[in-house]
C-alpha cells in the first residue's frame, strides 16, 4: 500500500511535467536536428533494459507468497511471454497470462 | 480516405485511431484498478491518468512506489520509461515543426504510442500533406483514444477496491509489463537487453535505493547497442 501522499504528489505532479517535457524536447524546444547514431542507437533499448528489470525479482519473489517462488505464477509469466512474442499483441500477453494464472491457481491450490 | 479538407483529415485520422480502442480500454481499466489496490483515491489515480497519459510509466511509478524506493529513483525509472518518446518528439519535427508552438505544446501533450504510430506513418506516406492538415489528422486519431484512456482509468479505479483477492492481482503489474516487453522484442540486441536486465536485476536486488535496477537497466541498454554495432560489423 502507498501511504505517504506526499510523496505521491510530488511523482504524480514531476511525473507529468518529465513527461511532457520529454515529448515536447524536440518538437518545441530543439527543433529539427540530427540525433547521434550512438544516441539512437542507445535510446532503442531503454524500455527493453529497464522493464525486465522492474519485473524480474516481482516473477521470481512474489509478495502475495510471501516472497517465495510460486510455480502458477512463474508458468503464468512465461506464458504471457509466449503469447506476447508470438501474437505481437499486448492485450492478448495480459489476458493469456492472466488466464494461465487463474487456471493453475485453481489447479495447483 | 483522399485527405483533402480539415474534414477528411480529422476522420482519416480517427478512422486509423480506432483499431487501439480494444488496447486501451483494457489497459486504462487495468490501471484504475490497480492504483486503487495500492491505495491510491480517486482523485490520486485520475490525477496520476490525466497529467502524465503513460501507461507504463504510471504502472511503473506505482510498482515502486509500492515498494518504497526512494522519489528521485521512482522518478527517474518511471521517466526512464518514456524516454521513448523523445525519439517520437524528434521524428516528428520534420512534418509538424511549423506548426504555432502551442499546437506543438498541445500535440506533445496527447503523444500517447498509439497516436504516434498512426501519425507518423501517415506523414511518410503523405509527406506533401499541409502542416495543418498534419495537426487535425493527429487530434483525430487521438479523438477515440484519449477520452477512453481517462473515462476506463475512472471506471477501473471505482471497481478497484471490489474485486477480490482471488483474482490475484497482485501478479497484473508484473503480467502487464510482459506483455508490453514481449511485442518490441524486435530482434536479437533486444532479447541480449532484456536477458542482462534481468540477471543484473536479480543479481543486484541486494544494492540499496533500487539503484540495482538503474545500473541493471544501463548494462542492459549497453548490451543491447553493442551487440547492435557487433551485428552490424559481422555483416559487412
Amino acid at each position: 500500500m502507498i501511504t505517504d501522499k506526499t510523496t505521491l504528489w510530488i511523482v504524480i505532479v514531476l511525473l507529468g511535467a518529465g513527461t511532457f517535457l520529454i515529448r515536447f524536447s524536440f518538437l518545441g524546444l530543439v527543433g529539427s536536428r540530427e540525433l547521434p547514431e550512438w544516441l539512437l542507437r542507445h535510446l532503442r533499448y531503454v524500455a527493453v533494459a529497464v522493464m525486465p528489470g522492474l519485473i524480474a525479482p516481482l516473477v521470481v519473489w512474489p509478495a502475495a507468497t510471501g516472497g517465495n517462488l510460486d510455480p502458477a505464477r512463474t508458468i503464468a509469466a512465461l506464458v504471457a511471454f509466449a503469447v506476447g512474442i508470438w501474437s505481437k499483441s499486448v492485450i492478448g500477453a495480459i489476458l493469456g497470462g492472466m488466464g494461465a494464472l487463474y487456471l493453475l491457481l485453481y489447479l495447483l491450490g | 480516405m483522399h485527405i483533402s479538407n480539415s474534414k477528411s483529415a480529422f476522420w482519416s485520422g480517427f478512422r486509423d485511431g480506432s483499431p487501439f480502442i480494444l488496447v486501451v480500454v483494457p489497459f486504462a481499466l487495468l490501471f484504475g484498478v490497480i492504483a486503487t489496490e495500492a491505495g491510491l483515491d480517486l482523485v490520486e489515480t485520475m490525477s496520476m491518468t490525466v497529467m502524465v497519459i503513460a501507461g507504463a510509466a504510471q504502472f511503473t511509478a506505482i510498482s515502486l512506489m509500492q515498494d518504497h524506493a526512494p522519489t528521485f529513483i521512482v522518478l527517474l525509472t518511471a521517466l526512464a520509461v518514456n524516454l521513448r518518446m523523445a525519439m517520437y518528439s524528434a521524428a516528428l519535427v520534420p512534418h509538424l515543426g511549423k506548426a504555432p508552438l502551442w499546437v506543438r505544446a498541445l500535440m506533445s501533450y496527447f503523444m500517447v504510442d498509439q497516436a504516434f504510430a498512426v501519425a507518423f506513418k501517415k506523414y511518410e506516406e503523405m509527406p506533401e500533406m499541409p502542416v495543418r492538415l498534419k495537426v487535425i489528422y493527429y487530434f483525430g486519431s487521438l479523438t477515440p483514444i484519449v477520452p477512453l484512456w481517462y473515462l476506463f482509468s475512472y471506471v477501473g479505479a471505482v471497481l478497484g477496491g471490489q474485486i477480490p483477492p482471488e483474482f490475484a492481482l497482485d501478479f497484473a503489474i508484473p503480467i502487464t509489463f510482459i506483455a508490453l516487453t514481449a511485442p518490441i522484442m524486435r530482434s536479437l540486441p533486444h532479447f541480449i537487453a532484456a536477458l542482462v536486465s534481468i540477471i543484473a536485476a536479480l543479481a543486484l536486488v541486494w544494492v540499496p535505493y533500487n539503484l540495482g535496477l538503474i545500473i541493471a537497466a544501463t548494462l542492459a541498454m549497453i548490451s543491447g547497442a553493442q551487440v547492435e554495432v557487433w551485428l552490424k560489423r559481422r555483416q559487412a
